[in-house]
């Protein structure tokens, strides 16, 4: 070594050379080994996995969005549709520049400021790889501003694909639900990449989530080799999409939409049934939301606009309302009576109330029906007659009846939740309220106030096998081989004689005189029903604070001698039946004389400001003009859920025990005492409810 | 004699030396021809040009005669250190860093220059000094200070990588002058020492991560990570024989990153395979062999540590470009010579090739004389 001796000559420096220069040439001679070995362990004993991951860079696999299955109406009509067009979406992790990215957006589709609020707002609630839609339904113009400028937008991808389109819109908003991008939930419960796939919708509401595996249909796929940047530089393979499979319901598509540009600005229910068969035709919740303006998410100012309105869009009224059904009950209990073994010429003496125990059950009319048999008692809705017969009766005959004919039930059918109401008797309310039941119970709930409570369908329901004899069971999807419907067993003699009746509250001295089909030989049949919301001393049911008023219902049937269709009609807060039969009578009109109807709905909505999607859209304009970007950001599906919820049970909160006599309220035309002129309503006047007779509805004071 | 068939000027040429780089220097044009998607433009033409360029230059210095190197030693350092001022001065007013001076007709970077000039600078310095002071002080810290001033200069420009590179052709040198050994030792604990605290100190935070990337490549595989992640992928689904010429999808379609420069070995592998990594590899230890032999043939102890010096900044280029691309060093941007794209880098080796050729040269006239 060198450090041995003192002295250095260059004779040891060259030993020194000589001995590190082979220190060096080893050190170069093993790093090349050593590389050598490393491009043997990387490229041939791990070569499997590299080359997968190569592979995997190279080929990108792009899942196409199935076509939805189409929903049909029962002659094959759209219900909902896929219309083709242009989409531009959002990938929130491969955003680079949010903000530069969603202003050149904002420019290049033309978005208002409320539009570009509620996609930052929807960006913020996004994450990872769950796409944003920013605008579907785009015309070619603006789709091919932001597809030229795709290198510079990265995270934005622009698309053909189809959208899910309905053509009445709000008409059947309740019926059919409606489609969304798929949240971060559906994802964690069902790890399907399509569920990521930009331009994929699932349904998130009524049938469209009912029936979500079966509209689904099968991807299709295209594998492409893309560069790192995503620029597709040739297809490989392209695999077609499987369509989702139709449905076809037993709705008949204009006549739900009809029935819901009927309901006007109301708020209610019409439900059209099939009397042979039990397909329902139409059932309409009205006021409702457009489906095509939920697919891509609920903006601010559509969230203001549900928010505030009072009328509760959101809740299906069909299924998830109940009401006291009023007087609509008294042919089921009439039929009740029959089944007992009541003479139906046994009558009473009305003098326009009945002393039952300590107090005094009135009937609506204060002046008296006079001598008053089972026939008048239902064309005159004479509630002294009832509040008698039934104490003789009992309340489980009734009930029983009740049930027979449908009430209190919950039907067979692929919705998403029905509230079936309360049929009452003596052992429910031992259960619910662990009292007896008292006599002045079964006169509450005989003329349908009380505890009595049903939903439209239910009505419609049991309309039709009071129509038909028939056990009929409500069916939404289309199947020509259902099975034919048993009979109910009730006599034929029985039906015959309340089909009379009812058909004399239409067509002869009864409470709807105006409710006639400006129809020649068709003769339709009905009953009236004014359900009370709030005792007297708040408010007298018929002005006053929308929510205090009445609950307005008619059912019926036509034609009345060989019952078809069976019907009924809900208008909350009406303001008494009156509200409710020029609604029926019109959506019956419609069945036969689809023109003549149409005519006189054409006038209406001139006064209205249009169909629901036009005064939704004059709607829209005044609130973006007065809130714009100011109004709360919209809720996501979990608060709408939420609300949906708390407007259900505030609907079926079940009712205080009761201990008062309800206060029946009065009958439209019942003041006639002939049969009042059956006119079709006049086009530009709503039909409005015959002056009721004053005298009638003075408040008594408590019951005493 | 049968070297009669060819020209006496032409046979005379060092061809042990020329065939070898004119081989791997067509291969790296193969590889851009291909990086650049079957075309000779831009970069493929250029390459071959280049190299046709700095052969001639490297045959020139290659006839520079013993006292013109040692003249010009001390001289050109100084004009180099000048130099990396010049353009630190300018990076500086500018704002921002800057490597290049533009000289109108091409670019120069000073601190590319300044690899062959410190260990021409060290051969001269040890070539001076008395051999008896080899132990003392004396033989340390000039050469210390010779290496600290460019090194810092380079460090600030910022380009860790080339200043590292200045110094393993100086330390080499350094080592192969004899100095105690334990002086080296000594050293390496020290630097074992030190690099946590300059790591965390002199590091800029960009040169922080992409040490911090090496060490962890998974740890962000879309931000820095993505280099050495996306090369190891292209050679390892080269396989054995690669995907074949033209084909390799990691360089085409724009995974790899500067598939052309710094990762051109990865582009390479992909394409070529393991074959194609041993023949690259095979040639630079070709080299590399020739080179330390010529050292070691040298007739005196300048030409020997100048020779040594040169033959290791080659190495030093090849082992860390190619370390990098297969995840075994931090990307520190030094390109492969004579197959990465760019002039500069291939100017180097070149100087370093043309020097080592003259040592070869001298030890034959002084053998010839001798003998």
């Amino acid at each position: 070594m060198l450090g041995a001796s003192n002295h250095v000559s260059s004779g040891t420096l060259k030993n020194s050379f000589e001995r590190r220069s082979v220190v060096i040439g080893g050190l170069q001679l093993g790093v090349g080994v050593l590389l050598a070995a490393r491009m043997a362990w990387i490229g041939l004993v791990q070569n499997d996995k590299y080359s997968t991951l190569s592979e995997s860079n190279r080929v990108n696999l792009t899942l196409i969005p199935p076509r939805r299955g189409a929903i049909l109406d029962r002659n094959n009509a759209p219900l909902a549709a896929n219309r083709a067009d242009f989409r531009v979406d959002l990938i929130p992790d491969r955003l680079i520049d949010p903000d530069r990215t969603l202003t050149e957006l904002g420019q290049l589709l033309q978005l208002s400021a409320v539009q570009l609020r509620d996609l930052r707002d929807k960006l913020e609630k996004a994450h990872g790889f769950q796409p944003v839609e920013v605008a579907a339904g785009l015309d070619w113009d603006r789709f091919a501003a932001v597809s030229v400028r795709l290198p510079n937008l990265p995270g934005v991808l622009a698309q053909r694909s189809f959208s899910r389109w309905y053509p009445t819109g709000p008409s059947v908003g309740h019926l059919i639900g409606y489609v969304g991008t798929a949240s971060a939930e559906d994802y964690a419960q069902e790890r399907n990449p399509l569920l990521i796939t930009p331009g994929f919708k699932v349904g998130k509401d009524g049938l469209e989530k009912r029936f979500e595996q079966e509209l689904r249909g099968a991807p299709g796929a295209r594998r492409v080799e893309v560069t790192a940047t995503g620029k597709v530089v040739r297809d490989l393979e392209m695999r077609e999409d499987v369509p989702g499979q139709p449905l076809k319901l037993t709705i008949s598509a204009p006549l739900q939409d009809y029935a819901a540009r009927r309901m006007g600005p109301e708020s209610g229910a019409v439900v059209v049934m099939d009397c042979l068969t039990g397909d329902l035709l139409s059932m309409v919740s009205m006021p409702s939301f457009d489906p095509n303006n939920f697919s891509d998410g609920i903006g601010r100012i559509e969230w203001k606009m549900l928010s505030d309105d009072d009328h509760v869009p959101l809740r299906n009224k069909v299924l998830r309302g109940l009401f006291p059904p009023g007087s609509t009950v008294k042919p089921m209990v009439a039929l009740a009576f029959l089944e007992a073994g009541l003479d139906p010429k046994a009558a009473v003496n009305c003098s326009g109330g009945l002393r039952v125990g300590n107090r005094v059950f009135h009937c609506w009319n204060r002046r008296g029906h006079g001598h008053t048999d089972m026939a008048k008692g239902i064309y005159q809705s004479c509630d002294v007659y009832f509040y008698h017969f039934a104490q003789k009766v009992g309340m489980q005959r009734i009930a029983d009846m009740a049930r027979r004919l449908g009430l209190g039930e919950s039907y067979d059918l692929p919705v998403l939740g029905q509230s079936y109401g309360t049929v009452p008797d003596p052992d429910w309310k031992q259960k619910k309220y662990n009292r007896p039941w008292a006599v002045f119970d079964t006169v509450n709930a005989t003329i349908g106030q009380g505890y009595m409570l049903v939903n439209p369908l239910q009505q419609a329901v049991m309309t039709a096998r009071i129509a038909s004899g028939l056990e009929l069971q409500p069916r939404l999807i289309f199947d020509p081989n259902a099975p034919k419907p048993r009979s109910l067993g009730l006599s034929q003699e029985h039906l015959d004689f309340v089909h009379q009746a009812m058909s004399d509250v239409v067509n002869g001295p009864g409470t709807a005189g105006r409710a006639r089909l400006p129809i020649d030989n068709v003769l339709m049949a009905g009953k009236t029903g004014t359900a009370q919301v709030v005792s007297l001393n708040i408010s007298d049911g018929k002005s006053g604070a929308w929510k205090y008023r009445d609950h307005g219902h008619f059912i019926c049937f036509a034609p009345f001698d060989k019952p078809r269709y069976a019907c009924a009609v809900v208008v909350q807060h009406g303001g008494g039946s009156g509200a409710a039969y020029p609604i029926a009578r019109d959506v019956m009109t419609f069945l036969y004389d689809p023109a003549k109807a149409m005519e006189v709905l054409q006038g209406m909505e001139a006064g209205w400001g249009g169909t629901p999607q036009q005064r939704q859209a004059t709607k829209y304009r005044e609130y973006t003009a007065r809130y714009g970007v100011s109004a709360p950001r919209a809720a996501n599906e979990a608060e709408l859920a939420r609300a949906g919820a708390r407007a259900d049970a505030e609907a079926a909160r079940p009712p205080a025990i009761n201990t008062e006599a309800a206060q029946p309220r009065a009958e439209p035309d019942a003041g006639a005492a002939a049969p009042a002129p059956a006119q079709p309503a006049q086009p530009g006047t709503p039909a409005q409810p015959a002056a009721a007779p004053t005298s009638a509805a003075t408040p008594a004071g408590s019951p005493q | 004699m049968t070297r009669q068939i060819i020209p006496e000027a032409i046979a005379r040429e060092p061809w042990h030396v020329i065939l070898p780089l004119l081989l791997l220097n067509t291969f790296g044009s193969a590889i851009l021809y291909s990086a650049a998607g079957g075309n000779l433009e831009p970069w493929a033409t250029l390459h071959t040009i280049h190299f046709a360029v700095f052969l001639a230059m490297a045959l020139v210095i290659s006839h520079f005669s013993r006292d013109f190197l040692k003249l010009v030693a001390f001289p050109g350092y100084v004009v180099l250190v000048l130099l990396l001022v010049l353009v630190e001065l300018i990076g500086g007013i500018g704002g921002g860093s800057q490597r290049w001076l533009n000289l109108g007709f091409m670019t120069l970077q000073p601190s590319e220059l300044m690899k062959p000039g410190i260990v021409l600078m060290l051969a001269r310095y040890y070539d001076t000094l008395p051999p008896a002071m080899t132990k003392s002080w004396r033989s340390l810290l000039p050469a210390a200070g010779l290496l600290g001033v460019p090194t810092l200069l380079v460090m600030l420009q910022p380009d860790l990588g080339t200043a590292l590179s200045i110094s393993a052709g100086a330390v080499v040198v350094i080592f192969l002058a004899g100095l105690p050994l334990r002086w080296f030792i000594g050293a390496g604990a020290a630097a074992i020492a030190i690099i946590p605290v300059a790591f965390y100190t002199l590091l800029h935070d960009y040169q922080r991560n992409r040490v911090l990337t090496f060490l962890d490549p998974e740890s962000d595989p879309l931000g820095t990570g993505y280099h050495i992640s996306q090369s190891k992928i292209a050679i390892g689904s080269g396989g054995f024989f690669g995907k074949g010429f033209g084909n390799g999808s990691q360089s085409h379609l724009e995974y790899l990153p500067e598939a052309h420069t710094d990762f051109a070995f990865a582009t390479m592998a992909e394409e070529w395979g393991f074959v194609g990594g041993l023949f690259i590899l095979g040639v630079f230890m070709w080299i590399l062999r020739w080179g330390l032999q010529v050292a070691r043939n040298a007739p005196d102890r300048f030409s020997m540590l100048l020779a040594a010096g040169m033959t290791f900044t080659i190495f030093f280029y090849m082992a860390v470009n190619v370390m990098m691309v297969m995840g075994l060093a931090p990307v520190v941007g030094i390109p492969l010579p004579w197959i990465s794209h760019g002039g500069s880098s291939l100017m180097t080796n070149m100087i370093c090739i043309g020097t080592i050729m003259a040592v070869e040269r001298w030890s034959k006239r002084s053998s010839g004389l001798s003998g």
